[in-house]
């Protein structure tokens, strides 16, 4: 996982302003800070979105209406367990990360 | 028009904005941070053709340290406390640049966005000149999670009674804080401006729709949005959102928008919970004692039963 | 040819803002400031000039507002004085490296305590080295000059920086002088619409104000350095643009007499006048002293000043402000700084005036110049105040 871009420039190199682009911490991958990863059961799952709403790292994606599941994306998710405890059907499950 | 009949566009579980959040992942917030959920779903709620300045703080640092950002709209931060006068700045510029046909014809809100120690304390004269000037597109957002958490856990004027802090440590001699919370939406409100509110990001919804509105009205808003700190709180971090519905639902922290000085409760809590349910599973409150809940709930209470006095005195007047 | 007209010096730099097409002012009063901003929220008002008027709290929150101004693409002006100054002390440090063109006057007076709200450098001299570039007007009409002066050159996109207009408070802002006011279609024709070099715009997001940790934060200082420094060319070429259009030539560094001088007295500000008369009189009386009056403060304009006092035998440096805790004021600090590892220097003698608003008078330089003399036969440890009650 590439982790952090580099933040070292020379003089010359640096932006005009010392500005930074829009979104541009999308570079930054969070998820290795991970201990533990929700892990879902899409048979129990009801597509309330509750987990894409109270993600505080914005991880889930909505997979659309056939799908009908959201899917975190595991470069950023923090593992904090929000969408496990506040999803009403309990199909989130927080599992020990790998190592 | 009146505050109270300006039309939005309001979020609904249906209508629930999906597109990619205005704040990009990536940010550094601590793992279950609330604050950053509830600036998530603020940004979320009016997308990108808004302008946001931040004061110093956890969601400053966290969110733009060189070269990443994770804003998607135009952002700014300069100092601690003065995001206020910034946005002010911001503001007013917008306005004489559309009027003399340099800038962009929409009206683009401008967001100053700043910690309880930001507003209320080190900001409060900033957030008083600029609320009076009376800014049209100007929207002050206090994310309060009750203490300096960004330079370790301080106390400011917004830390709860009996919360242990770095500053305000328990001990022999001392409950920790000493002092009640500081009333920032009603002093916010004593400026006369047409909106002010408290949001809790645990009601995403009544969050997302009191900006949305702030947005819609002209004339300065003022939110006071509730923002859970698993770090400074000693809390859980799976926690954010089940505290915030307990402290609304304790009536800690009540729901309420104060639109052109009629009184509204968003949510009313009849049957409060016990606060301390509130309190048991935050590290900070966990010396408090059985009399120390008790002078807690009467006083949540007699302020809970002034706000209802006020939107019954008070109401918004019905649709003509 | 156009005729002077008596104009209060505070009303002249408004008049010049006007001129400029300012798009935003945020201002808070503070003596001897406040004929500036009263006179441009008076020409808001009236509809003679099309801007925001944005009355903040307080100083801290006008150079907050301009700073969020600025970076909104707005042309952006204030004015304060002494504490004004100082209060905005936290904010003059972001806005250079942030690259916002904002022009300030500063109505230059002393710091309390004791409280005292007549003319002396302590303010200016108290921010010098935050990232502003610097002009010292003289006259009425200078820094009418200085401030349209002011927008050209901050506003270039070589420099982009903030930029402090000095005029010495009440004996200059609030004196009524002779000044030739030009017409809106010859400042037109000098300075060009405000095209920002960064700006918050959401056609064209950027985030500013980021954190800068020890990987970058030595760099992000330099390159601001670097801009400031690289600066003065702009300045110089600005000045000749200026002479073109107006008439009006400026230097970095202006010399009076300096030419087979023997002393040369090195000042800023408005004394400068003054000390010409002595001057004129110390020549009728034999003695060859010149004066060098520094325009340009920052970025200091090292190669004309060395220039400007090649020759002389004794400098005096004649300064408005003490640096508390060293032997030598501001100015002279700097000068002996530069002139240090030259093969010939002159002695370097340093005297402080007119601190607080006491009057700076012909004597008072005709007694520095002797002073200067005599530092080869009995040299200075420390600056001289003149005229201290001991």
């Amino acid at each position: 996982m590439k982790k952090e871009i580099d933040a070292i420039m020379a003089v010359k190199d640096l932006p005009i302003g010392f500005t930074a682009k829009p979104g541009s911490s999308l570079e930054f991958k969070t998820g290795d800070w991970r201990s533990q990863r929700p892990k879902l059961d899409r048979e129990k799952c009801i597509y309330c979105g509750f987990c894409y709403i109270y993600c505080p790292d914005g991880v889930y994606q909505d997979m659309g209406k056939d799908e009908k599941y959201y899917k975190p994306d595991f470069d950023y998710c923090k593992g904090c367990g929000i969408c496990a405890h506040e999803c009403p059907k309990k199909c989130i499950e927080m599992v020990l990360e790998e190592v | 028009m009146k505050a109270y009949e300006t039309p939005y566009e309001k979020v609904t579980a249906k209508t629930f904005p999906k597109g990619p959040d205005a704040l990009a992942s990536g940010h550094r917030a601590c793992q279950g941070c609330g604050e950053v959920l509830a600036l998530r779903l603020l940004l979320k709620a009016l997308g990108t053709d808004i302008i946001c300045v931040s004061a110093t703080g956890c969601m400053e640092v966290c969110t733009a340290p060189f070269p990443q950002s994770s804003w998607r709209m135009p952002w700014i931060h300069v100092a601690f406390e003065n995001a206020a006068a910034v946005a002010s700045g911001v503001e007013s510029a917008s306005h004489v640049l559309r009027r003399k046909g340099r800038g962009t014809d929409k009206r683009v809100p401008v967001l100053a966005i700043a910690g309880d120690g930001g507003t209320a304390d080190i900001g409060i004269q900033a957030l008083s000149g600029a609320l009076e000037r009376y800014h049209e597109d100007f929207i002050y957002i206090c994310l309060d999670n009750e203490a300096y958490m960004n330079t370790g856990i301080q106390r400011s004027s917004e830390t709860p009674f009996g919360a242990s802090t770095t500053t305000s440590p328990y001990g022999s001699k001392s409950i920790g804080q000493t002092t009640w919370k500081k009333d920032m939406p009603a002093i916010a409100a004593a400026h006369g401006i047409p909106y002010v509110a408290t949001a809790n990001p645990a009601f995403h919804l009544d969050l997302m729709n009191k900006i949305r509105r702030a947005a819609a009205i002209k004339g300065p808003a003022y939110l006071h949005v509730y923002a859970p700190c698993p770090t400074g709180w000693r809390l859980k971090p799976e926690l954010a959102v089940e505290i915030g519905k307990l402290a609304t639902n304790t009536r800690i922290f009540p729901l309420y928008e104060v639109i052109d000085g009629c009184y509204v409760m968003n949510r009313k809590v009849d049957e409060p919970k016990p606060v301390e349910d509130y309190f048991k599973l935050q590290g900070r409150f966990r010396h408090l004692k059985q009399e120390n809940f008790d002078y807690i709930r009467e006083r949540v209470n007699a302020e809970y039963d002034r706000l209802i006095t006020l939107t019954q005195t008070f109401p918004v007047p019905a649709a003509s | 040819m156009a005729k002077p007209i008596g104009l209060e010096v505070s009303l002249a730099v408004a008049e010049a803002v006007k001129l400029c097409d300012t798009d935003v002012v945020a201002a808070y009063p503070i003596t001897p400031q406040t004929h500036i901003v009263e006179h441009l929220s008076e020409l808001v008002a009236n509809g003679e000039l099309d801007a925001a008027y944005i009355p903040v709290e307080s100083e801290q929150s006008a150079m907050s507002s301009c700073i969020g101004s600025s970076a909104a693409g707005a042309r952006t002006f204030t004015a304060t004085s002494s504490q004004g100054l100082a209060l905005m002390n936290e904010m003059l440090f972001i806005a250079p490296p942030l690259r916002l063109p904002i022009v300030m006057a500063i109505a230059n007076r002393a710091l309390s305590a004791p409280i005292n709200i007549w003319n002396d450098h302590s303010d200016i001299m108290s921010i010098r080295d935050v990232g502003w570039l610097a002009l010292f007007a003289e006259t009425g009409q200078e820094a009418l000059d200085m401030t349209i002066l002011g927008f050209k050159i901050a506003e270039d996109h070589r420099v982009s920086l903030p930029i402090t207009i000095n005029l010495d408070g009440f004996t200059l802002s609030h004196f009524i002088e002779p000044v030739l006011l030009p017409t809106k279609e010859e400042v037109a024709k000098f300075l060009p619409p405000f095209k920002p070099l960064v700006k918050l715009d959401i056609a064209n997001p950027i985030s500013m104000g980021l954190l800068g940790g020890p990987e970058s934060y030595t760099e992000a200082r330099k390159v601001t350095d670097d801009i400031l420094v690289a600066s003065k060319p702009v300045v110089i070429e600005a000045f000749n643009d200026f002479a073109k259009v107006f008439g009006r030539e400026y230097k970095v560094i202006e010399s009076y007499r300096t030419e087979g001088a023997d002393t040369i007295l090195v000042m800023m500000g408005s004394i400068a006048e003054t000390a010409m008369t002595a001057i004129d009189e110390l020549w009728d009386a034999g003695k060859k002293v010149g004066v060098v009056r520094i325009r340009l403060w920052r970025p200091f304009p090292v190669e004309e000043f060395k220039e400007a006092i090649k020759g002389a035998k004794n400098l005096a440096v004649i300064d408005r402000a003490i640096s508390m805790g060293v032997p030598d004021a501001p100015v002279a600090l700097e000068v002996k700084s530069l002139l240090y590892n030259e093969k010939v220097r002159p002695f370097i003698s340093n005297y402080v005036v007119g601190l607080g608003g006491r009057d700076v008078t012909r004597d008072d330089f005709k007694y520095i110049s002797g002073r200067a003399e005599e530092f080869s036969t009995s040299p200075q440890t420390q600056y001289e105040l003149v005229g201290v009650l001991e």
